[in-house]
């Protein structure tokens, strides 16, 4: 599991200026490992350089300096005939699925091992098996436009198996389906990885992908590695610009400010967001019953207000906005009890509204308007 | 409308068929051919394409648009010293045809490179991916996903073939267009006119009817 199956060093690929196009810098020296037999993520917006660094591995780019290294041999070192045997041990599928129109299911998945020089008796024996294993045994001999997205994707994924490679690359494939159909795919990508022991190495822009499938992955932005690690704690601590915002946008488990600005004209008691972690909590107890266990104890009122808590890597994750009140007898138990939660999980206090009973200045009597509500903070600071 | 003394007109429409036949057929699948090769080698050497060659690509450019917008008679006169060289004579049908050879392959290159400029090149990257070599990719990729656009492409090649061959008479190559002009409109006999019309009209419409029939059939519709 340790063994690096493909090592990327100070690997650059510059694409020279063309015409009114500026030259571009797509993977901008670059040096880091994919391990055997995981399941790695790079994700970035596009333009990131994702595409150029995938293709980077199986040489349908050559890089301009440094070195890519798949199964201990360094591709730049290469001739073109004697990559072409190292493309066929890299199975790959696309975006666009980019399967040939004029054959039929069969014939796309018999592609590679014609290329591969298979006799045609193992082939036909070979694509039986393939689509058997990708559930796709009736449509043998449909073609490829009488498919759904889904399945095109599934023809996609046998075509690449087919050679049995070590390796798959798969680059934005599941960004043309549907929600459910891209579960649908990526179970099978997982269940490739488990059951072959194939690396599979994942192209995209979406974080709902990789934080379903990925065991690391690498952030990239610009043509650099703007982070990477184990798929939880890159997401749970994010420490570049770029993955915070990656995170914020696809969890969008935070109320923004005119949010929090309408939740409280619901919700005057003391608003706080407070992270679930797990790594907060004992592994036995889950983390959101950790904080909820640890308000009880302080005799207060908990409602959520708003939040998300899904999974990274199989591991809870997200954050829930709460309001929290008390009998005005043990309004200082509400600090406490932050305070408190402040200790095991990361909080934002958003404070409460104290004005509980109208306060007019004269101005404001004169012009008839309420005065903006007071909101109360311990520190005495504007709340965020 | 004249009586046609079908005794004599009958052997004469005969062998003027057989003559367009001959130079039609022979343009379509010798110009035919060397099209499709030509066409290969402007797409594959395209820039940013398999075989990126700019040298090339702008040599076969050019040679194309030379050839394919000349006036067909101009360029038959034109390639007199070359037709020489090739069929050794410049008048018959050898050397007519000779030249319809030449300007069919030019604008069949043209068709070639179109459609296969259409196929997406998602499927070329994916036959690379899986270590094809440019030879198989050109074989079972390019020139097999443009097949049926292809088809269609060369039914229309052989309606502009046809109106080539018309010209015939100017070189003594003969052919149902010298039919009409000699013993029909020169003649004033609208009815040999009319029958030699009649005729290419069904020819042209048999062959666009087997190549639509072909196109399905290859997309597999």
């Amino acid at each position: 599991m340790s063994v690096p199956i493909i090592s990327f060093r100070a690997a650059l690929k510059v694409f020279p200026a063309a015409g009114k196009r500026p030259e571009v810098r797509a993977v901008d020296g670059v040096t880091f490992d994919i391990l055997a037999g995981e399941i790695f993520g790079v994700i970035g917006h596009s333009g990131a350089g994702k595409s150029t660094l995938v293709r980077l591995i199986n040489a349908l780019e050559k890089p301009t300096a440094g070195s890519v290294i798949v199964d201990g041999i360094d591709l730049g070192g290469l001739s073109e005939s004697k990559l072409r045997p190292m493309r066929a041990g890299i199975g790959m599928i696309f975006q666009q699925f980019n399967l040939l129109q004029s054959r039929t299911v069969a014939g796309n998945v018999a592609y590679p091992l014609e290329v591969a020089g298979w006799p045609r008796a193992r082939r036909r024996k070979r694509v039986a098996e393939l689509l058997e294993y990708v559930g796709l045994s009736d449509k043998a001999k449909a073609r490829p436009r009488q498919l759904s997205g889904g399945q095109r994707q599934r023809v996609g994924i046998a075509r690449a198996l087919a050679a049995s490679p070590r390796i798959l690359l798969a680059d934005e494939a599941t960004s043309a389906l549907d929600p459910e159909t891209t579960r649908d795919v990526l179970e099978l990508l997982k269940r490739i990885n488990r059951e072959l022991g194939v690396t599979v190495v994942v192209i995209t822009h979406a974080m709902s992908l990789v934080r379903h499938v990925c065991d690391r992955v690498a952030v990239m932005a610009e043509g650099k590695i703007a982070e990477i690690g184990d798929t939880y704690s890159v997401f749970t601590s994010p420490s570049a610009e770029v993955t915070k915002r990656l995170v914020e946008t696809a969890l969008s488990d935070r109320p923004s400010a005119s949010m929090l600005e309408r939740l409280r004209t619901q919700h005057p008691g003391r608003l706080i967001t407070v992270g679930v972690h797990d790594n907060a909590a004992p592994a036995s107890v889950s983390p959101s019953a950790e904080i909820f266990g640890l308000l009880r104890q302080y005799n207060v009122d908990a409602t959520v207000i708003y939040g998300t808590i899904t999974e990274i890597g199989e591991r809870p994750f997200g954050s829930l906005t709460i309001e929290i009140t008390s009998d005005p007898g043990n309004l200082s138990a509400i600090d406490r009890a932050v305070n408190a939660l402040a200790a095991i999980a990361p909080v934002a206090d958003h404070g409460a509204v104290i004005a509980a009973l109208p306060t007019f200045t004269g101005r404001q009597l004169l012009s008839g308007l309420p005065a903006a509500p007071a909101i109360y903070t311990p520190s005495g600071e504007e709340p965020q | 409308m004249q009586n046609i003394d079908w005794e004599r007109f009958g052997p004469m429409l005969t062998q003027a068929a057989g003559e367009t036949l001959y130079m039609v057929g022979i343009a379509v699948v010798v110009g035919g051919f060397f099209g499709l090769l030509i066409g290969l080698g402007l797409y594959l050497t395209r820039p940013g394409n398999l075989l990126e060659n700019r040298l090339v690509y702008t040599l076969l450019n050019v040679a194309i648009n030379i050839v394919r917008p000349l006036p067909f008679l101009i360029f038959v006169v034109a390639l007199g010293p070359v037709t020489r060289l090739v069929v050794n004579r410049i008048i018959g049908i050898e050397a007519f045809t000779f030249a319809m050879c030449v300007v069919a392959a030019f604008a069949s290159a043209r068709l070639v490179e179109q459609n296969l400029v259409s196929i997406d090149p998602g499927v070329v990257e994916a036959a690379r991916a899986m270590g094809a070599s440019p030879w198989r990719i050109v074989r079972t990729v390019l020139v097999r996903e443009a097949l049926s656009p292809l088809i269609l492409g060369y039914t229309f090649l052989v309606v502009g073939v046809v109106d080539m061959s018309a010209l015939g008479g100017f070189l003594g190559a003969g052919g149902l267009g010298d039919l009409a002009i000699v013993h029909g409109y020169r003649q004033f006999n609208w009815s040999i006119t009319y029958v030699v019309v009649a005729v290419i009209v069904i020819g042209v419409q048999l062959v666009q009817m087997v190549g639509n029939w072909l196109s399905r059939r290859i997309a597999g519709r």
